[in-house]
């Protein structure tokens, strides 16, 4: 189909179909952190019309306006939904990108398969779809001894993907570049995101910096690179926002080496041997925390990611890397003393009351 | 050991704060080591310099011919020989610009150090850095500083004793395409006297398979008890007419032939400084 057609169709569907002018976004993964963050954001955003938020799981934020589908993890009934929504804004946040949350054959049904189907739906004819952001990872670099010091964009693996995590990983980023070369009247934005710390997120990392010794590689010191929860989120909505295309790293100013990331969260590293890891690994695993090969690769050898790409298109940080750290440790500070936050509780029957009940007053008047 | 000294570093640095004062913009954060985007770090290269003048004095008295030819400022490409079982002539080239110049000279190696434990905290620490293009690139280019290349690689501090100052093949001439990339000059030097701190005898093969390392030296080190002590001969460095490349930098792909044509004057030009040295040079061990 070509892009002129799609033009003439887009067109009408706008005279019949929608309203109002504003945007209709789809968000995937809502019950993840980064989904529910990104829906909160756009709730705010008077030129979003309307948001839909699939997952396999609740919403774990509070939400006003998005409306939840369940969904399973491979999104077979997408298609439908993107009919019947007629959404032209994709944010794609389901990408596993921490191994120590699912099995590789989970991994694999969520990123790869995943995907697929969500730019088969996007593909589809009648689809209004005009701009797609994906989620990604800067683990598709990689990380191993012959690494460069700073990754861009287009600097290329040094070697192939050895773990499930990763090679699914650029598995999708390869259906992500075939999606944008079949369909050049959409924008499609690739975001790679370094480690995310803050206040809120938790990842390996976080569990590995909360324990009272952080583990590290026996007679390696690898130099990391952390961005901002914030700056994540405040990254998706940019290129949003401008309509950017294209693939950029989000990651914060500077690298620091591990046993710095230790010193300011206050704790003592314990190496961990280099050989007899996998004894260890069972153990741990019990103390709820999973070393997955991808982070013990990270733990010795490290990665940095240029970040001067997105910010030569105009965007600002937040956060430096050392920034990212310091917010983390000032949180876990605050919980120390007043304790943890109560979790938010997606409550069905509440939501779809306050949505949909005639006794709840809409913008200033009865529904 | 690194972790504990930074974090003693931190708990003073909080305390001498006084309150209210933001010395960071907020979103930054103090930094508690001063460890580079390299890994390298000021302070223990200061001490390490401390360490080691006395061996640069006093055991390799080292002795520099055209000093003045290093730039001050500025970025540049520094090529050399590189000789002995444990190479002495890289530590004595950084050591002897960096107290005398006061700029730090980052060395590009190869990938093998990074994978050894211990050691590779050490290399980076001390301003050794991964020679992949994209590092020279913005070690030379953006940051304009100086960068130590050897073209021979492993095989020029592999090489047995009875071929000794007979350069190896200079790589494939990548050397030449990054510095015309980053549009310095490359400054040739000849380097004699390391081939003598530590001979090889002859090689180990099985061993060095077996220990994933480009080489296993027998030095004549080992043969009398010094072990990887090196013997204390006189390093002398001698600092070549720097080569300006005549070409337009940050080019994709620089002609093939010309790349290997200067790759090879500069080998010579190495080659003929290290027999004219040679001829000059009464004993190993004075000079």
């Amino acid at each position: 189909m070509t892009a002129g057609m799609a033009e003439a169709t887009g067109a009408t569907h706008t005279s019949t179909a929608t309203k109002g002018k504003g945007r209709r976004v789809l968000v995937t993964g809502l019950g993840t952190f980064w989904g529910g963050r990104v829906a909160q954001r756009l709730e705010a955003d008077p030129g979003v019309d309307v948001i839909v938020g699939l997952d396999t799981t609740e919403p774990t934020v509070e939400l006003e306006r998005t409306e939840y589908v369940r969904t399973d993890a491979s999104y077979s009934i997408l298609s439908r939904i993107v009919r019947a929504t007629q959404v032209d804004t994709i944010v794609h946040t389901f990408l596993v990108v921490d191994a120590a949350q699912m099995s590789g054959r989970q991994v694999h049904e969520t990123n790869v398969i995943g995907t697929m189907n969500l730019f088969a739906a996007a593909s589809q004819p009648e689809s209004r779809v005009r701009n797609v952001v994906v989620k990604s990872s800067t683990m598709v670099y990689g990380s191993t001894h012959r690494d460069p010091t700073w990754f861009r964009e287009d600097t290329p693996r040094s070697a192939a993907p050895r773990h499930r995590v990763e090679r699914s990983l650029c598995e999708v980023e390869s259906y992500v570049r075939d999606y944008a070369q079949d369909n050049p009247h959409v924008t499609v934005t690739t975001l790679r995101f370094s480690n995310v710390l803050g206040a809120e997120i938790v990842t390996s990392i976080t569990k590995l910096l909360q324990l009272p010794l952080v583990p590290s590689v026996l007679g390696f010191d690898p130099r990391l690179q952390f961005v901002h929860e914030d700056d994540v989120v405040r990254a998706i909505t940019f290129v949003l926002d401008r309509q950017l295309g294209g693939t950029y790293n989000v990651a914060g100013d500077g690298l620091l080496p591990w046993s710095e990331v230790a010193a300011m969260c206050g704790k003592r590293r314990v190496p961990l041997p280099p050989v007899g890891r996998g004894l260890l690994a069972a153990p741990l695993a019990r103390l709820g925390l999973e070393l997955s090969p991808e982070l013990i690769d990270l733990l010795t050898y490290g990665r940095g990611a240029d970040n001067r790409r997105l910010k030569a298109a105009g965007f600002t940080y937040g956060h430096t890397s050392a920034g990212a750290v310091q917010a983390f440790v000032e949180a876990q500070r605050l919980r120390r003393a007043v304790g943890a936050p109560q979790p938010y509780r997606y409550e069905q029957d509440v939501e779809q009351f306050f949505r949909r009940s005639p006794a709840v007053v809409r913008d200033g008047r009865a529904g | 050991m690194l972790g504990q000294e930074a974090a003693t570093t931190n708990g003073s640095d909080a305390a001498a704060r006084p309150e209210g004062d933001a010395p960071h913009p907020p979103g930054d954060a103090p930094r508690l080591s001063d460890v580079d985007e390299w890994g390298r770090s000021q302070r223990l290269r200061d001490l390490v310099q401390r360490l080691y003048d006395p061996v640069y004095e006093h055991w390799f008295r080292v002795e520099w011919e055209g000093f003045d030819r290093i730039p001050r400022e500025g970025g540049a490409m520094l090529v050399a020989n590189h000789a002995g079982a444990v190479p002495t002539d890289a530590p004595s080239i950084m050591h002897g610009i960096e107290r005398d110049l006061g700029r730090p000279v980052y060395g590009l190696a190869d990938d093998m150090f990074k994978r050894i434990p211990f050691v590779n905290v050490a290399w980076s620490r001390l301003g050794g850095v991964q020679a992949h293009p994209d590092n020279a690139y913005r070690l030379l280019r953006e940051q304009q500083h100086l960068v130590t290349v050897f073209p021979e690689g492993a095989k020029g501090p592999g090489k047995t004793f009875d071929q000794r100052y007979q350069l190896r093949r200079f790589g494939r001439g990548g050397f030449v395409q990054l510095a015309m990339r980053a549009g310095v000059p490359i400054i040739p030097l000849a380097v004699v006297g390391a081939e003598e701190t530590m001979p090889i005898l002859f090689k180990v093969p099985t061993l060095a398979r077996a220990l994933g390392l480009p080489y296993f030296p027998i030095t004549a080190n080992m043969l009398v008890g010094l072990g990887l002590v090196p013997f204390p001969a006189k390093i002398r460095i001698r600092v070549l007419e720097p080569v300006h490349l005549d070409v337009p930098p940050d080019q994709p792909r620089y002609s093939r032939s010309r790349i290997m044509d200067i790759s090879e004057e500069i080998r010579s030009t190495i080659q003929e400084a290290l027999y004219d040295m040679l001829r000059k040079r009464r004993s190993v061990w004075t000079g």
